[in-house]
């Protein structure tokens, strides 16, 4: 009773640091984790067929309402099918994190890759966007219907507005972390200003603040990482 | 031209995949700029439509490229442009995944994390930019996008599509008190 107790807030725990997506928190748990040390949720003997990542991962993709779909992996994946392992889930989390690519198909395919390699890589992905792709063009096709109705232009106004709202909470987050140090700050507020106030084309911004951004994470060293 | 659709369709995602560091909101802004203002697939006003619908479905929020896709070339549009902003950000996903793990806590790893992290963020807030820019609402758009900022801080396990309702109501509600 007590050992479910405490797993569950700690559970709890990791599943809002999850979701609050914050990529540092999980590159550190990755760094300072020896190497060696077995995981204490062990992973399942059975390895999960394709067809259960597929299904898994499709009904992932249909309940993900605005985001916070790493906390679902997590939870389903790691606690309650004991697909993988914890360490091998935040590893992954850094991993998609810092490629090019939507973070949650990028942690599907590295899920689907290390319990099914390349089949179960495209079981993930797939499972994953097929529910949204079907709802999305729906969605559009009751709104070409709905917009005959007044006001409409107006709702959708105001539903993009709040949905900016989301996107302003995990920049805030991010904000106030890569600001901890200086050269952090000013690439940050280089790309905005580049792609956002200047309009360079977002490509050469990312071409050029990019490689020197990470050359000052380099030469900066580790000891000013937070 | 509308048999190249789908052709350009690829030629521009395909790089935005490669280069979405940070995840989707990343390459909102340039998303914008190819589909209003080069290509012309999509209005200013379509833009931020889609943009809002594709907020309010399930799934990653870069499904306003399938959107795009399908407004500007029906479910071919939308199958090639999803397959073009997905697949190849993924095929690398797979490449680097079995190199990763061999690595991890390398110094390289930590600097390219740190480094690129920033690069996202701006990336985010020019996107946020974009779309408040393009959408009718002005000052009021603002006021709705920090006010549900201010209310996801309050309250984070609040329900997206909750904000979504909210923001509809107020935004129709302030539209016809001025009129």
């Amino acid at each position: 009773m007590q050992v479910q107790r405490a797993y569950a807030g700690r559970l709890k725990l990791l599943i809002a640091k999850t979701r609050a997506a914050d990529a540092l928190f999980a590159a550190s748990f990755i760094v300072r984790m020896p190497v060696t040390t077995p995981s204490p949720a062990s992973p399942a003997a059975a390895a999960p067929g394709v067809t259960a990542i597929f299904l898994l991962f499709l009904r992932i993709g249909l309940l993900s309402f605005g985001g916070g779909l790493t906390g679902w992996v997590f939870r389903e994946v790691v606690v309650q099918r004991r697909w993988i392992a914890e360490d091998e889930f935040m590893s992954g989390m850094a991993l998609g994190q810092m490629l090019p690519g939507t973070n949650i198909t990028n942690l599907a395919v590295y899920v689907g890759q290390r319990l099914r390699g390349a089949a179960g890589s495209v079981a993930a992905f797939v499972g994953l966007l097929s529910g949204p792709f079907v709802a999305v063009l729906l969605l559009a096709g009751v709104y070409g219907a709905l917009k005959q109705l007044p006001h409409a232009a107006e709702a959708m106004d105001g539903i993009a507005a709040a949905a900016i709202g989301l996107l302003l909470v995990v920049a805030l987050r991010g904000v106030t972390r890569v600001s901890r140090r200086p050269a952090g700050a000013v690439a940050m507020v280089a790309t905005f200003a580049g792609v956002g106030l200047l309009h360079i084309p977002f490509l050469l911004v990312v071409a050029v603040v990019g490689p020197l951004s990470v050359a000052a994470a380099w030469f900066g060293g580790p000891a000013d990482a937070r | 031209m509308r048999d190249d659709v789908p052709l350009a369709l690829l030629t521009v995602f395909v790089p935005f995949s490669l280069v979405s560091i940070g995840g989707g909101p990343s390459i909102l802004a340039g998303i914008q700029h190819e589909a209003v203002d080069v290509h012309h697939w999509v209005t200013s006003r379509e833009f931020v439509e889609l943009f809002a619908i594709s907020r309010a479905a399930p799934g990653p929020g870069s499904m306003l490229t399938t959107l795009i896709g399908w407004h500007v070339a029906g479910l071919t549009g939308a199958f090639v442009a999803t397959l073009a902003l997905f697949v190849p950000s993924s095929l690398l996903c797979y490449g680097v995944a079995a190199v990763w793990n061999r690595h991890r806590g390398k110094r390289w790893h930590s600097a390219l994390e740190r480094g690129l992290a920033p690069v996202g963020i701006g990336l985010i807030l020019a996107g946020a930019l974009s779309i408040l820019r393009l959408s009718g609402g002005g000052a009021l758009s603002y006021g709705l996008a920090f006010g549900s900022a201010a209310l996801l801080l309050w309250r984070p396990r609040l329900n997206p599509l909750l904000l979504f309702v909210l923001g509809a109501g107020l935004a129709v509600a302030a539209h016809v008190w001025t009129a």
